[in-house]
């Protein structure tokens, strides 16, 4: 008798532990639903959901304010103190396409898309806040000459812009961090923030 | 993938996945040994070539890429047989110690000199970036401003 109160005891106490979790460790917790416990950004704005993409280490390691383009998710000046140059493609024997081709390479880990180059320096966005981005991506004067419309396909359609969404692996085989909105919730919100009459907020 | 380019002056046909390593293409296909694996990831610069006159790490371009184009590879920095500048400045100055690294070095500085035919240290510096394990980094400073008084004799 008393070896089966023992034995219902230990029963007892394992049906206990399992329904505690006590006997849980970490490999063996039951599945969550992670995608439901991801924080879902919500943007205030169109603009909002814009400028988190354009405010990306992804498009402004590409727009310094200096003649050193950044790279890597902590923004470096770019390895081996490569330089701007005249056409914004590099200098005369060290050009971005001496390593930057049209695509991304996943044998090296170097990244690549058409016309990979630093944006102009009228275009500087390294250092602005999200207001002076946007003012100076809507003046002709930096931009380039682009009209809204223009700087609407700019901002959706080039491939290179594009390409953040894109962005491969680097050499340890990491992936690159993508911008934080979705490709096609970020094209939307440009093109509805520009057919609503690009209205830049106050500061 | 079929695809046909130009190689130290001889037209060549290759078949091959198209994201092949030119470097791969160059070394293990058309048997030309002079370019080096370095680092992989177009970092050192062993690797270098001129894909039409201009310097490319082999190591990360897409053989796909190559379609049509001209390439030289150390092996064809030679003219009818006579030293390029650059090659005989190296002589000269007996640059290399180990030596593994110095094709890609020649081949960014021959890239330089038809940029920049009187390269200043600073041009130098900003350029050439190639790494070299052995340090031979004075030796090359000399070699390249050399190989520039050199070409500029010829031409």
């Amino acid at each position: 008798m008393k070896n089966v109160r023992i034995l219902l005891l230990l029963v007892v106490a394992a049906v206990v532990a399992v329904s505690t979790g006590l006997w849980a460790d970490a490999n063996s917790l039951p599945d969550r639903d992670l995608a439901s416990e991801e924080a879902t950004i919500e943007y205030d704005s169109d603009f909002d959901k814009m400028m988190a993409v354009l405010t990306h280490k992804r498009c402004v390691n590409c727009h310094p304010s200096d003649n050193y383009p950044r790279q890597g998710e902590d923004s470096h000046i770019h390895r081996f103190g490569v330089q701007r140059g005249d056409d914004n493609h590099g200098i005369a024997a060290l050009r971005c396409e001496t390593c930057h081709q049209h695509d991304n390479n996943n044998y090296s880990g170097v990244p690549g898309a058409p016309e990979w180059s630093l944006a102009p320096p009228s275009m500087a966005w390294q250092g602005l806040s999200r207001v002076e981005i946007a003012q100076s991506m809507l003046n002709p004067e930096n931009n380039g000459g682009r009209n809204l419309e223009e700087i609407v396909e700019h901002l959706t359609e080039h491939e290179l812009v594009l390409w953040a969404w894109e962005p491969g692996i680097d050499a340890d085989g990491n992936e690159r961090e993508k911008p934080p909105v979705p490709k096609d919730e970020y094209i939307a919100a440009v093109k509805s923030w520009a057919a609503n009459g690009a209205i830049i907020p106050e500061q | 993938m079929q695809i046909s380019f130009t190689i130290n002056g001889q037209a060549q046909s290759v078949d091959v996945d198209g994201q092949t390593p030119l470097l791969w293409v160059i070394r293990d296909l058309l048997d030309l040994k002079g370019t080096k694996f370095g680092c992989g990831k177009a970092a050192c610069g062993a690797c270098t070539i001129h894909v039409d006159g201009e310097a490319v790490r082999s190591c990360s371009y897409a053989v796909k890429f190559a379609g049509g184009k001209d390439i030289t590879t150390i092996e064809g920095l030679v003219d009818n047989g006579a030293l390029h500048p650059v090659q005989q400045a190296w002589k000269e100055e007996v640059v290399p110690q180990c030596g593994y690294c110095q094709p890609g070095f020649m081949m960014a500085t021959a890239a330089l000199l038809e940029k920049i035919p009187q390269p200043t240290d600073e041009d130098i510096d900003a350029n050439i970036v190639n790494v070299c394990r052995c340090g031979t980094y004075y030796r090359m400073r000399k070699a390249i401003h050399r190989a520039a008084e050199i070409k500029n004799t010829l031409s």
